[in-house]
């Protein structure tokens, strides 16, 4: 077992973990929050989406031992205008793959906001990219959605990262 | 997963040492890779080696303009860095056409390095694979070999190299440093990767107790003229079917230089040197682009049979080398990616 020390949407949590526990699983199982959901817990879902010092991840992906010490926001601790933006917009219908798709938003509107490019920025050393529907479409393409709310979902974050 | 001794490295040497201690431990960082393969019980290491706490971190300058990147740089920020983006585009890009924006932001440069083929049956635990299990056969042979390479496999292994960033580094003539308890080695980025050949689990020139410390680019000057492109069954988050990294520089007409680099296609991440080679020196028209391409490509051509028949009579079978059935496709998609991508250089120039 090992100690990890953990802020969980602002509250400092300890846990004893095996090596072997993801960051999800410990969320989760021990943790009791279960909004982060677990889809195909192999990175390529993106429904366990977190944010770790602010920067999205794959949850089922990290080992929590890996993240001792750090700050994690899960969508228990998420207060944000894409919630309602969603909800507008048809932006799920089941509503699993939700969680994450929030979180993998916020985190990609911060790297958006501090210039990083996409794999379809045409202007590789421009000031940053407008987040046009081919932006949102690219940046967001880690969360999958079965029920293929995607047209609601590429709605939903337009709106909220204006003009 | 299987349980595992953890040890979280506190600086470089500890690290080195706790893996010379420990056989078969392994280092881990993102964990991208590692631990899905630990999860599906595909690599079972009985202690972990945490390094991804080190300082490794930088993007540095080099004093003769080259760059420096730490293995633990992640991606997401490597694709960032306005050095890389100015001054290599094809980097860049090809880092960003990699996996989905969390995963990039978990998975490092060492890592990428590293990263093990997507062949379903590598994966797959029920299934033979020479790779997994040295002598246990192989059967992506005869099965599903869309994914698979078509140029520098074997008898033993048709696995095709999964990364994208280092199809840009194999462009960009790489230099990759490692440390060990033994000292610190650079190795040529062409030499870090072998091709199967009879001991396809044997993946790289690295013994298992080196750590990758950094990357380093020389300068070169003609990589502010480059781009890559990627073609893949969806438009993003998929491996590559084909992709192409490529830096040129045309004066009068000629190519003057020009560096050429191939994925999805190879057991590893491939140089293009013959059509390199062709190149040089060659008029910068489509014509010369394509009969480098061809040329590349002969290898993976020769031995193809008549589509439609099954891969079971083919001649590719006899020694593993060569295009399949279910993955011929890729040798004219391939040329085609190639023609296009220095067709795009020679009129517009860069991604940058």
């Amino acid at each position: 077992m090992v100690e990890v020390r953990l802020r969980v949407n602002g509250t400092a949590r300890e846990i004893d973990v095996e090596p072997q526990v993801s960051l999800l699983d410990a969320l989760r199982e021990r943790l009791g929050m279960t909004g982060t959901k677990k889809g195909c817990d192999q990175g390529a879902c993106g429904a366990c989406t977190v944010l770790a010092d602010g920067e999205r991840i794959c949850s089922c992906l990290a080992l929590a031992v890996q993240y001792d010490g750090r700050e994690i926001t899960t969508i228990e601790g998420v207060d944000h205008p894409l919630q309602a933006a969603f909800t507008e917009h048809d932006g799920f219908q089941c509503g699993y793959c939700t969680p994450g798709q929030i979180c993998s938003a916020i985190g990609m509107l911060a790297e958006h906001k501090a210039g990083a490019p996409s794999a379809v920025t045409e202007e590789l050393d421009g000031d940053g990219a407008e987040l046009t529907d081919d932006e949102i479409r690219e940046r967001m393409s880690g969360n999958l959605c079965r029920c293929g709310a995607y047209n609601g979902i590429v709605d939903a974050v337009r709106e909220v990262a204006g003009p | 997963m299987r349980p595992f001794a953890y040890v979280s490295a506190r600086d470089v040497e500890s690290a080195v040492e706790a893996v010379a201690e420990h056989p078969g431990a392994r280092f881990l960082g993102g964990g991208t890779n590692l631990v899905d393969l630990m999860r599906e019980g595909v690599e079972r290491p009985r202690t972990v080696v945490d390094i991804s706490r080190l300082p490794l971190t930088g993007i540095e300058e080099l004093p003769d303009g080259g760059l420096r990147i730490g293995a633990l740089v992640r991606n997401s920020r490597l694709a960032a860095d306005p050095l890389v983006r100015s001054r290599c585009p094809v980097l860049a890009q090809a880092v960003l056409n990699g996996a989905s924006g969390q995963l990039r932001n978990m998975a490092t440069v060492g890592g990428n390095l590293l990263q093990r083929t997507r062949c379903p049956y590598f994966y797959d635990t029920a299934s033979r694979c020479n790779k997994r299990e040295p002598g246990a056969g192989c059967d992506a042979m005869e099965g599903f070999s869309r994914s698979a390479a078509v140029l520098g496999t074997s008898g033993e292994c048709i696995a095709a190299h999964p990364s994208d960033m280092c199809v840009a580094l194999a462009a960009l003539d790489a230099v990759v440093e490692v440390r060990s308890v033994r000292g610190t080695r650079r190795v040529p980025f062409g030499e870090l990767h072998r091709l199967p050949g009879g001991t396809p689990h044997i993946e790289t020139a690295l013994d298992g107790d080196e750590l990758i410390t950094a990357v380093e680019l020389p300068p070169l000057p003609l990589a502010a003229r480059s781009r890559y492109r990627k073609v893949r069954d969806r438009a993003s988050y998929a491996f590559a079917l084909v992709s192409v990294a490529a830096a040129l520089e045309v004066r009068d007409g000629a190519v003057a230089d020009v560096r050429l680099a191939l994925g999805g296609v190879g057991a590893k991440p491939w140089r293009a040197h013959e059509a390199e080679a062709l190149l040089r020196g060659a008029p910068a028209v489509e014509e010369s682009f394509r009969r480098a391409a061809d040329a590349e490509f002969a290898a993976a051509e020769g031995r193809s049979a008549p589509t439609g028949m099954p891969d079971s009579r083919r001649a590719a079978d006899a020694d593993g080398q060569g295009a399949r059935a279910g993955n011929e496709f890729k040798i004219e998609l391939g040329r085609r990616t190639v023609v296009a991508v220095l067709r795009r250089l020679a009129d517009e120039g860069s991604g940058a």
